[in-house]
């Protein structure tokens, strides 16, 4: 791994108006992504309209493909050619990705996937927002794996969170994803784009031993194997099959005993180097909300009049979703009253507290199927209720 | 055994083979390992810098040619090499992109793929391997199966019209097709050397006999039978209208150099459209 200052043809360093889809390809662009496959879907398509525009004038491919598909295999074929990668969607598109995000996860490639939620399933609300997918990002695609997902709460953390996952993937060889919605993704806000030098880049850890003793999935210590890209002379193979460290395909249990347990070690066993998360007022707190993107804007109303009422209330608000903040939520389980989570499905993430409290307290949830985001009110009254 | 010892029973193909991964999974008798053979030939004699091809497979028998050859190799997933292919050519330009793959997977699943990366003339060589069945799986009907032909989904004969893959290829805007039977080994050699030396989509379909499904289910004898027999019942027609291609059951096979004409390819129209429209401004993408 190789932490670099960002490349400056691709930083539009200066304070700008953007919405969040703007803002997630200028994070792409100040992280190095120079190939952008797409294919049109509501509400993310200005993510892509944006690259569109920029790419010519900072050297890179925008390609749009014929669909979700095909985008996601064009990423994982340019990131091994070394370049960075990525794409957007929403969910239909987030769904016809699945099969190949497994790919991404089996050959241990590094790109960004943003998912500008809406509501669903099937086609849903296309122009309304939704958090939905929360719980397709961790499990969507066959087998066992462990991906990266973060969500950010507004323009400014769509840019920031951009690079951060675009870090990490490159870190972890892992496809990383942005979990936002379409409220985030069509709110204009300022985003302040810092200048290059000020922007940490990460660069996957490239293999330089001799070129016939290359293992392109023996882990390293980190447990994230090197990389190579194509064309270097390595002559390497790589498959969607249960594999060996040299990228054989290896049809038996122990095989895949030792290839999935190593995909989903080496985000476990790091997950506590990616985990991200912002408290507010969790001294002394008796009931903690648990909020992520969008929602948690909606939940500071509800926290600042649940305070005035007299509730000690504290924020826990996910930047990381996935890996989960598992401890955290145990650690926090044996102090407080309860948890609420407030979030636009019918409790994806409030199951996933509910799990990591082991029942030492209580997970409520105020579930919301998409359209619009809570009333502050709504998230009051639960915290009241479970105050009492 | 000592390396030096075993010398007289090298393959002349070691050099392009992944010996380690000997003996492959194909059954005696298959078509397969001859259109490998042509193709390792047609990189010999092209004399190309291996380390700068790449070779992109789907699923399916002949999806597992890339886990065989030695080069930059990736079995990627059913139906989708042309797209990874795609974003490996764009991201590095300097390669030679090869897509091996089946007839099921390149134009049954992967169909869509394929028409539009035909379309955009995208820079990469698609050799397809039609057996008129899926194989790997266990014999099912296919998109190019003949009507008539026996399979475990068409107990009774395919009803269904097949695809003229020529036709597809050359309607999509290939810029180079030809049709091969795998017996034709020198032709198809030469055509993948061709292919190789082109800029933009070429195609290359090679009828190749599976012997264990298509040939026993069709009673159509063994795998060198069914060799012989496509080889015998060919016509070697270059430059013939692509319409006329279709194959009946166990009827004559159209083989030859049907399309060979030049085009500028996707990567080179975005150059130069861009450099037209943005000037100075535009800084062109080399795979730095
Ligand atoms: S099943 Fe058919 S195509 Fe597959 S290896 Fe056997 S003979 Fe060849």
């Amino acid at each position: 791994m190789k932490k670099v200052k960002a490349d400056p043809k691709g930083v539009l360093t200066g304070a700008h108006y953007l919405d969040g889809d703007f803002a997630i390809a200028e994070g792409g662009l100040a992280a190095g992504c120079r190939f952008f496959a797409g294919y049109p879907i509501t509400p993310s398509t200005e993510t892509a309209e944006r690259f569109a525009e920029r790419i010519p004038y900072v050297g890179g491919v925008f390609i749009q493909m014929e669909d979700e598909i095909a985008s996601i295999l064009a990423l994982i074929g340019a990131s091994w050619a070394g370049v960075k990668s990525m794409t957007v969607t929403s969910g239909p598109g987030f769904s016809l990705m699945m099969e190949n995000i497994g790919l991404a996860c089996m050959m241990e490639v590094p790109l960004v996937i943003a998912n500008v939620q809406r509501g669903g399933p099937s086609t849903g609300l296309p122009t309304l927002t939704g958090q939905g997918d929360m719980m397709q990002v961790k499990w969507g695609s066959h087998g066992d794996y462990e991906i990266i997902a973060l969500s950010p709460d507004s323009p400014q953390e769509c840019f920031d969170l951009t690079i951060k996952a675009f870090n990490l993937s490159e870190m972890y060889r892992v496809p990383a994803f942005i979990m936002t919605d379409e409220c985030v993704g069509h709110m204009h806000e300022k985003v302040v784009i810092p200048p290059a030098e000020e922007i940490e880049v990460v660069n996957r850890k490239m293999y330089e031993g001799p070129k016939d003793k290359y293992l392109p999935y023996k882990p390293d210590k980190d447990h994230v194997p090197f990389m190579v890209k194509a064309g270097d002379g390595y002559r390497f193979h790589t498959t969607g099959l249960t594999h060996d460290e040299r990228g054989y395909p290896v049809i038996n249990a122990e095989c895949q005993d030792w290839c999935v347990r190593h995909l989903v070690d080496k985000i476990r066993k790091n997950a506590h180097k990616i985990i991200e998360y912002k408290e507010d007022g969790m001294d002394g707190a008796e009931i903690v909300v648990v909020s992520y993107g969008i929602t948690s804007r909606v939940a500071v109303k509800a926290i600042q009049d649940a305070r005035k009422a007299g509730i000690k209330v504290g924020s826990l608000r996910l930047i990381t979703v996935w890996p989960f903040p598992e401890e955290r939520i145990k650690e926090l389980a044996k102090k407080i009253k309860a948890f609420v989570v407030p979030e636009i499905n019918l409790g994806q993430i409030r199951r996933e507290v509910e799990r990591c409290a082991f029942g030492q307290a209580p997970a409520i949830g105020v579930p919301h199927c998409g359209g619009w985001v809570h009333n502050p009110d709504d998230i009051l009254r639960a915290i009241k209720e479970a105050a009492k | 055994m000592k390396e030096e010892d075993r010398l007289e029973e090298r393959n002349p193909m070691e050099e392009f083979l992944r010996m380690d991964r000997m003996p492959h999974i194909w059954c005696p008798g298959c078509g397969l390992g001859t259109v490998v053979a042509s193709f390792a030939a047609a990189l010999r004699k092209s004399q190309v810098d291996l380390n700068k091809v790449a070779i992109v497979s789907g699923i399916g028998c002949t999806g597992r040619v890339a886990g065989y050859v030695k080069l930059d190799s990736f079995h990627t997933t059913h139906g989708r090499p042309v797209p990874f292919a795609t974003g490996l050519k764009l991201a590095n330009p300097e390669l030679k992109v090869v897509v091996f793959s089946g007839d099921g997977d390149i134009v049954g699943i992967g169909g869509n793929h394929f028409i539009h990366a035909a379309r955009r003339n995208m820079d990469i060589l698609v050799i397809c391997v039609n057996n008129f069945n899926y194989a790997m799986t266990g014999g099912q009907v296919a998109a190019t199966t003949p009507i008539q032909a026996n399979l475990s989904t068409a107990p009774y004969g395919n009803f269904e019209y097949p695809f003229n893959l020529p036709y597809l290829a050359d309607a999509c805007g290939a810029i180079y097709v030809a049709r091969w039977t795998s017996l034709h080994l020198r032709r198809v050699t030469k055509s993948i050397q061709e292919a190789l030396a082109k800029k933009g989509f070429s195609f290359i379909e090679v009828i190749t006999p599976c012997v264990t499904l298509y040939a026993r289910r069709n009673r159509l004898g063994d795998g060198l039978n069914l060799l012989k027999y496509y080889y015998e019942n060919s016509e070697i027609q270059h430059g013939a209208d692509t319409r006329t291609l279709d194959i009946d059951f166990q009827g004559k096979i159209i083989v030859g150099k049907f399309i060979d004409k030049e085009k500028p390819t996707f990567f080179e129209c975005m150059n130069t459209h861009l450099k037209k429209v943005l000037g100075d401004k535009y800084r062109p993408y080399y795979g730095e």
